[in-house]
C-alpha cells in the first residue's frame, strides 16, 4: 500500500486534487485561490491543472460567491467555496444561514444544497480583531448545517472529501496553526460524513479532555507532557460539531470521572458550553469527581499587541496547569 | 427623484388595448388563460386569508401576471428559475397546478413543498422552478450560481431571477450583477418594478425610478418595457433569452407594473401606504394586463363574449374544486419537523 508523506496543508491540497480529478461536478470558488498569499500551500497550481473555469478566483464578493455556490449546488454541482479568513465570511451569512441551511427543510426535503464552505481560521502575528475569529459555535447552532473541524492531517484530507460528497451544506473549518503537522497517509478511502463521530485520539484514565480543531492539537501536546508526569489523559477530538453526537465523550467521562474542554472560540456562549451541557445531561448523578472546566478565549476581541496576544491565546502549558489544578496535584 | 421611467410610471397612460398583430391566436389564448388562472387563484387565496382558513401571510401579485406569463413562454423545464416573496405567478406560469399551490399555502403535505413552505417557500424543480424565499434579494446570487452551473454543465439552460424594485437596494444584487457579467453567466435578471417596496414608494427610496440604470453600470444589456402588456413583455423576453442561450452573457429585463392588493394579504393598504392612493389603484386597474389583452382579442375577432365567459366559468369551477380538495388533504406528519433538516441521517 502506497503511503504518502503529507503535512496538513498538502493533505488539503490532495483532497482538492482527488475531488477535481474524479468528480466533474466539483468546482472551487472564492477569493485568492490563485495566490499562496491567501490559501498557503493548500491549493497550489490547482487552476493550472484543472483550469480557471473550475478553480475560480473571484471579485471581492464573499456574499455573491457563496450564494452562487449554493445555487450551483441546487443545480447538481458540488461546489466548494473558500473563505481565506472566517472574518470576511460574515458577509455571506444570508447565503449560509438563511439559504443553504434552510432549503432542504422548508421545501420538504426536495432541495439539496450540497455545498461545502471551507473557512480558514487565520490569526496571530498581531493581526488583531478582524483577522482572527473562530466562529464555529455560531454555525454549530444552526440546524441544517454540518460543521467539520479537522485537527489531524488525515482528517484534513478525508473529511474535506467527505464534506464535498455529502448532500448537505457543510462548513469545513481549518486553522493555519495546524498546517505544520506531518503524517503519513494511506491511499484515499471515501468516508460517509453522516456517520463520522468524535474519536478518542489518545487513550487515558485520569481525565478526559475534549477539543476540536487547533485546540485538539494543544490537548494532545498537553497530554504528552502530562504523561511524563504519570498523569494519564484521554483526548477526544470532536471532528464534527453539528450535528453533534456526544456518546463517545460521555463514555470517556464515565471512565475518567473528570472533564476538561478546550475550545479556540470565546468562552461565553461557546461550543465548550455545548459539550459540557450534553455530557452532564447524560451522566449519572455524582459521576464527576470535580466540576467540569473549560479553557477558551477571554470574552474580548483579539488584541494586536504581541504581549496581549500571547496571553490571549491558549497555550499547551495553560492546559497542563488546569489539569493539575483540577486533579489537585502539585503545580 | 429623477423620473426616468417617464410615461411608463404614469397610471393614466397605457390603458388602451395592446398590439397583438404579430402573435398567433393560439398563443394569445394560452397567455389569456394563464394570466386568468393566476388572477383567479390569487383571488381565492385572498378570500382564504381573509376568512382565516389560511394561517400565514400571502403576498399577492394580482395586476402583475403579464410578466411571468410573457417570460415563461420562452423558458424550458431545465432552466433554473428563482422567485421571492411574491412568486405565485412565477410558479403558476411554469406549472398551472393551482391545487398544489392551495395545498401548500394551507400547509398540507400534498403541496408543492410538502406543506413545509407555505406561500413564501415554493418549489417545483420539474417545471424549472428552483425555489422562492422571502428574504428580499436572497435568491439573486443563487440564480447566478445556477446559471454558472448551466455553463459548466455545457447546456443551453439559463438562470432566471425575479426581483422587485426594493430588492435592488440590497448590496447583494450589485455583487450578483458584477459576478454574472464577469463570469459571462447565462442569466436573466427580471425586475418587476411596481414602484413600491412594502409600504414605501420608490421616490422615497431611490434617486431615480429606473432600475435599469444598474444594468448600464455593469455593462449588462437590458430592455425596459410596459409590464402590463403581455405581448411586449414576451417579445422582449424572447430577444433577451435568445441572446443568453447563444452565450452572450447576462441580460436584464425591467417591467413597470403595479400590484392591486397591498404588500401582504387581501387589503388595499392605502392607509399604511406612503403615496399609495385609491385613485392610483383605480387608474392602474384600468391598465389591467388581462383586460387589455382580452379587449384586443375581442376587437380583432379572436375572442367572443361566449368564449370569454366559458373560460371564466371553467376556471372558477376548477379552482373551487381544487380548493375544496386541498382543504380536505392531510397535514404533514409529526415527524416532518425533524425529518427534513438534513438529507439523511444515519
Amino acid at each position: 500500500m502506497a503511503i504518502d508523506k503529507h503535512n496538513y496543508g498538502t493533505a488539503i491540497l490532495s483532497a482538492f486534487e482527488y475531488l477535481l480529478e474524479n468528480y466533474p461536478e466539483v468546482f472551487v470558488i472564492g477569493q485568492g485561490l490563485w495566490s499562496p498569499w491567501y490559501v498557503g500551500n493548500t491549493m497550489t497550481d490547482l487552476e493550472k491543472k484543472f483550469g480557471v473555469d473550475r478553480v475560480i478566483d473571484t471579485p471581492v464578493s464573499e456574499s455573491a460567491c457563496t450564494g452562487a455556490a449554493v445555487g450551483a449546488s441546487l443545480a447538481g454541482m458540488r461546489p466548494i467555496v473558500v473563505h481565506p479568513r472566517m472574518d470576511f465570511m460574515l458577509y455571506a451569512m444570508d447565503a449560509i444561514v438563511n439559504q443553504a441551511a434552510k432549503w432542504s427543510h422548508m421545501l420538504g426535503g426536495q432541495a439539496h444544497p450540497g455545498v461545502t464552505i471551507r473557512s480558514i481560521i487565520n490569526r496571530g502575528g498581531e493581526q488583531g480583531a478582524q483577522h482572527s475569529q473562530a466562529l464555529h459555535a455560531w454555525f454549530a447552532h444552526v440546524p441544517g448545517l454540518r460543521v467539520v473541524m479537522p485537527s489531524t492531517v488525515a482528517d484534513a484530507r478525508d473529511l474535506l472529501i467527505a464534506s464535498v460528497l455529502c448532500k448537505d451544506p457543510v462548513i469545513y473549518i481549518d486553522d493555519r496553526w495546524l498546517y505544520d503537522q506531518e503524517d503519513e497517509l494511506p491511499p484515499i478511502v471515501e468516508l460517509d460524513l453522516t456517520i463520522q463521530r468524535p474519536v478518542i485520539s489518545l487513550m487515558g484514565s485520569d481525565i478526559t479532555i475534549v477539543a476540536s480543531g487547533h485546540a485538539s492539537l494543544l490537548a494532545r501536546e498537553a497530554a504528552d507532557k502530562l504523561e511524563n508526569e504519570d498523569i494519564s489523559v484521554e483526548v477526544v477530538d470532536v471532528r464534527v460539531l453539528n450535528p453533534f453526537y456526544a456518546e463517545k465523550i460521555v463514555e470517556s467521562v464515565k471512565k475518567t470521572k473528570n472533564l476538561l474542554v478546550v475550545d479556540s472560540g470565546w468562552t461565553s456562549g461557546g461550543f465548550s458550553a455545548e459539550i459540557i451541557a450534553k455530557v452532564v445531561e447524560q451522566l449519572p448523578v455524582d459521576c464527576l469527581n470535580n466540576p467540569p472546566i473549560r479553557i477558551a478565549l477571554p470574552d474580548a476581541p483579539a488584541p494586536t499587541s504581541r504581549v496581549l496576544e500571547k496571553s490571549y491565546y491558549t497555550s499547551t502549558s495553560d492546559i497542563v496547569l488546569a489539569v493539575k489544578k483540577m486533579l489537585k496535584l502539585k503545580l | 427623484m429623477k423620473n426616468q421611467l417617464k410615461e411608463l410610471s404614469n397610471p393614466e397612460k397605457f390603458q388602451s388595448p395592446i398590439d397583438i398583430s404579430d402573435v398567433n391566436v393560439d398563443v394569445l389564448m394560452l397567455m389569456l388563460e394563464s394570466m386568468t388562472t393566476i388572477r383567479k387563484t390569487e383571488q381565492q387565496l385572498a378570500l382564504g386569508r381573509k376568512s382565516g382558513l389560511i394561517g400565514g401571510p400571502v403576498h399577492l401579485g394580482a395586476g402583475q401576471e403579464a410578466i411571468a406569463v410573457g417570460i415563461s413562454q420562452y423558458l424550458q423545464c431545465t432552466d433554473r428559475v428563482f422567485g421571492a416573496h411574491r412568486s405565485h405567478s412565477h410558479l403558476l406560469a411554469l406549472n398551472p397546478d393551482f391545487y398544489r399551490l392551495f395545498a401548500e399555502v394551507l400547509g398540507k403535505e400534498t403541496g408543492f413543498s410538502k406543506g413545509m413552505g407555505g406561500s413564501m417557500h415554493l418549489f417545483d424543480q420539474l417545471s424549472g422552478f428552483y425555489g422562492s424565499v422571502p428574504i428580499v434579494a436572497g435568491t439573486v446570487s443563487l440564480a447566478v450560481g445556477a446559471a454558472m452551473a448551466a455553463k459548466l454543465q455545457k447546456t443551453s439552460d439559463i438562470g432566471v431571477v425575479y426581483i422587485g424594485d426594493g430588492a435592488v437596494e440590497e448590496g447583494i444584487v450589485h455583487e450578483s450583477f458584477n459576478l454574472a457579467k464577469i463570469q459571462n453567466a447565462p442569466m436573466l435578471f427580471v425586475i418587476e418594478n411596481n414602484l413600491f417596496a412594502s409600504h414605501m414608494h420608490i421616490s422615497l427610496r431611490q434617486p431615480s425610478d429606473m432600475i435599469s440604470r444598474f444594468a448600464e453600470a455593469n455593462d449588462i444589456p437590458y430592455e425596459l418595457v410596459d409590464g402590463n402588456d403581455v405581448v411586449a413583455v414576451s417579445q422582449a423576453a424572447k430577444r433577451l433569452v435568445d441572446d443568453i442561450r447563444s452565450g452572450k452573457g447576462p441580460r436584464l429585463l425591467e417591467l413597470v407594473t403595479y400590484r392591486f392588493y397591498g404588500h401582504v394579504d387581501w387589503r388595499d393598504d392605502v392607509d399604511v401606504g406612503v403615496k399609495r392612493s385609491l385613485d392610483d389603484i383605480e387608474n392602474w386597474k384600468a391598465r389591467d394586463p388581462i383586460v387589455r389583452l382580452s379587449k384586443s382579442m375581442t376587437e380583432s375577432g379572436y375572442l367572443s363574449k361566449h368564449q370569454e365567459s366559458a373560460l371564466n366559468q371553467r376556471l372558477d369551477k376548477e379552482i373551487d374544486k381544487a380548493w375544496n380538495r386541498a382543504m380536505s388533504d392531510p397535514y404533514p406528519s409529526a415527524d416532518a419537523t425533524l425529518k427534513y433538516v438534513y438529507s439523511e441521517e444515519k
